[in-house]
């Protein structure tokens, strides 16, 4: 009996050895080889696969289209993350006044673009920015106004978070709303009594209450930022401004599908998921840090 | 937050990122087993649409007698094929029979998943054009695939808008960029037509045309030339037109595409056979507008033309029955009731110069019915295709070719030095990968 523990333990140990131990393991031995070829590479034996220690590593790091792809994903990231939560705490403050009306069908719509997939909302966006096909291109033709390329430098990054914003605003109200609708009325109650305004309850009191959720959306957004895929993806066919290489998992897929080189595809994928332990629990340990620190207070 | 929540997070995270690697080591089985006397059953990989329906007539006719059953297995075109063909070989179970593009048969071969199998297509080699044939046996004496499709290049107008401005069908590139600009001239709102960096096959075929080989061997070494002299000639002329505005700079096979060859914005398109499909969807409302003449030429005297597509049938290294399949390969290839069903259900321009000119060539595709001689002057101009020289590592050039002209494009910037780029990038991935090559 005493080993019964071990006994429950088992299934979800072999089901984490097995999916996910196993194939992390395999992709970080895999970053640690590379093919070697000799002569003219044709025909059988022509091809081994040999030791490679570091080299696969340091091509990623000094090769330079990785971290260009990660300053760009950067870039990205400053404008989707804070206008994302941004609009999503407004929103969820607004519907969480006691005068707000139609509070379930403004939700429902808010959130709706969050169940359109990320590819067909890509492509949706996709051909409203192309001028020659967009309808607001057309209508601003009308008026004699000009047209901006949004695909094409500077105005493709806010191309780019508008469908992030677009798709991604209404997940991360509904969360911040539900820690909101957690909140004891008695709270409000009191700071009513205490002449709070309504802008004051949100200020002073939902703001500090919510922010946890606040802490949390704002982590699925790092990750969710860093690991951008979709949207480049499919707006590449579109413009010759996404490169294949435009951000650092594009990257990645090219070099395992595009190139055939899963080695170098496996360091880099390495380093993508450090990038993203590091960054994720740098921000939580800090936001920790600072609620131990006020808790204190 | 609680931790084992936080440690899931994050571990969620990891494994998506590390998914793409992962996956790489996912195959699929596609290797059917059976014993060398008796039935034999085939897997093939094919992306051409219909395929299953070409399949059949072997699996009900010829393939019934020699108790040969082929199965299709419905694939993903192109570069991805390739890596999934690559990937399942690893595992010793890639399909018996693979569809694949002509420049990519050198990166097959190189990674031992092609099957030499000059000794099962029999008489196959004078059903097809000398270039077209040298492609599946790499200069060597083996033979690694059946040519299945080609794509020879034209060039394709609309025949009304160049009578409406008054220009000539140009034979040469020099009239090509003086009709490019006495249309601009006429009316600045078109374009003769664009320069796309999204099919590298296209600018590929161009270079090909102009005497490129950017892969030959010399010895043990391969010896890399995207940018001799004939590719740097090809992308000085379109960049030149691209920067001085007489040409488009957009990416084909957009939305905005579409809507230009449909409303005659653009009017001229650098295409190769197939084009007509292409045209039938992107420009439906100018069907039998347009025209077909053979490609511009270097030089007046010159008949050439690229090649654009094409795909040949190969035989693995893993399949137990190569003989068997080597036999079906030649005949979906060479026998002229699969070709005829090949050419109604999948579209395909054929290899074989017997069927370029027979049943479904006869008469011109519906798009060109005011075309009549379509496919007769196809076939000519098929003839003059130049050879081709592919290598190991085509799909790293294309990927390189892509966004550095697609950059160059964009910036209306100096084409050579994208081609620089491009030789670089081949050269230092193939040495990287260990091959022996000359600069």
């Amino acid at each position: 009996m005493r080993n019964a523990p071990y006994g429950f333990l088992l299934p979800p140990a072999v089901l984490f050895v097995l999916f996910f131990a196993l194939p992390i393991g395999y992709a970080v031995w895999l970053s640690f080889r590379k093919v070697r070829v000799s002569g003219l590479g044709l025909g059988s034996g022509a091809r081994t696969e040999v030791w490679a220690g570091l080299q696969n590593y340091t091509e990623a790091l000094t090769g330079g289209e990785l971290l260009h792809g990660a300053l760009r994903v950067l870039g990205y990231g400053c404008i989707v993350v804070p206008v994302m939560l941004g609009l999503a705490l407004l929103f969820a403050l607004m519907l969480d006044t006691e005068k707000v009306r139609l509070a379930s069908f403004t939700r429902l719509t808010i959130f709706l673009p969050y169940a359109v997939p990320g590819v067909v909302a890509a492509l949706l966006w996709g051909f409203l920015y192309l001028p020659d096909v967009s309808p607001f291109s057309y209508l601003l033709g009308e008026l004699h106004l000009p047209w901006p390329d949004l695909l094409d430098g500077g105005p493709l990054y806010l191309a780019l978070s508008n469908i992030a914003v677009w798709g991604g605003t209404g997940f991360n109200m509904i969360v911040i709303y539900t820690a909101l609708r957690a909140v004891p009325a008695e709270v409000y109650e009191a700071a009513k009594l205490d002449g709070c305004s309504p802008l004051q309850i949100a200020l002073r009191i939902k703001i500090p209450m919510v922010a946890p959720s606040l802490v949390l959306t704002f982590f699925f957004s790092i990750i969710a930022t860093l690991q951008v895929f979709n949207e480049p993806t499919t707006l590449k066919p579109l413009t010759n401004s996404v490169s294949t290489t435009w951000s650092p998992l594009m990257k990645v897929y090219q070099d395992a599908f595009g190139r055939g080189d899963i080695h170098a595809a496996a360091a880099e994928a390495v380093l993508v998921a450090l990038a993203t332990l590091v960054l994720s629990f740098g921000f939580l340990r800090a936001a920790n840090r600072r609620s131990r620190q006020e808790g204190a207070r | 937050m609680p931790n084992t929540k936080r440690v899931r997070l994050v571990a969620t995270s990891v494994a998506v990122a590390l998914g793409a690697g992962a996956l790489a080591g996912c195959g699929s089985s596609g290797g059917d087993s059976g014993t060398d006397s008796g039935p034999v059953s085939l897997t093939y990989w094919s992306w051409a649409p219909g395929m299953d329906k070409v399949v059949d007539l072997w699996n009900e006719g010829p393939g019934k007698k020699e108790r040969i059953t082929v199965t299709v297995k419905k694939q993903a075109s192109g570069d991805t094929l390739v890596t999934k063909i690559l990937t399942a070989h690893k595992a010793k179970k890639a399909p018996d029979l693979v569809q694949a593009e002509y420049q990519a048969l050198p990166t097959l071969v190189s990674n031992d998943a092609l099957a030499d199998i000059s000794k099962d297509v029999g008489d196959a080699k004078g059903r097809f054009a000398e270039g077209v044939w040298q492609q599946t046996t790499l200069g060597t004496d083996a033979v690694y695939a059946v040519p299945q499709d080609i794509g020879p290049m034209m060039f394709y107008y609309r025949a009304d808008l160049f009578e409406k401005y008054g220009l000539e069908v140009p034979t040469t590139w020099d009239e090509f960029a003086q009709t490019a600009r006495d249309l601009k001239k006429k009316d600045p709102d078109k374009a003769l037509t664009t320069f796309s960096a999204n099919d590298s096959g296209l600018f590929a075929g161009l270079a090909q045309q102009a005497g490129a080989r950017w892969w030959t061997t010399s010895g043990d070494r391969w010896k890399v030339a995207v940018d001799d002299a004939a590719t740097r000639k090809v992308a000085t002329f379109w960049g030149g037109l691209v920067k001085e505005g007489a040409i488009d700079n957009q990416p084909m096979y957009t939305p905005a595409w579409n809507k230009a060859l449909n409303t005659g914005k653009q009017i001229a398109w650098v295409s190769a056979v197939w084009a007509p499909g292409t045209l039938t969807t992107a420009a439906p409302d100018t069907q039998g507008k347009w025209a077909m003449a053979p490609l511009p030429q270097w030089s007046a005297s010159e008949n050439v033309t690229g090649s654009w597509g094409g795909s040949s049938t190969a035989v693995t290294t893993d399949s137990r029955h190569k003989a068997a399949a080597a036999k079906f390969a030649a005949w979906l290839n060479t026998d002229g009731t699969a070709l005829n069903a090949l050419a109604k259900e999948s579209g395909i321009y054929p290899a074989s110069t017997s069927a370029q000119l027979s049943g479904a060539f006869l008469n011109p595709p519906e798009y060109f019915a005011n075309q009549a001689d379509f496919y007769t002057r196809a076939a000519e101009i098929a003839k003059t295709t130049a050879p081709s020289a592919w290598g190991p590592n085509v799909n790293v050039a294309y990927t390189s070719f892509k966004d550095a002209f697609g950059a160059a494009a964009k910036n209306r910037s100096d084409f050579v030095a994208a081609l620089n780029t491009v030789q670089e990038d081949t050269v230092a991935d193939m040495e990287k990968q260990g091959f022996e090559v000359v600069r």
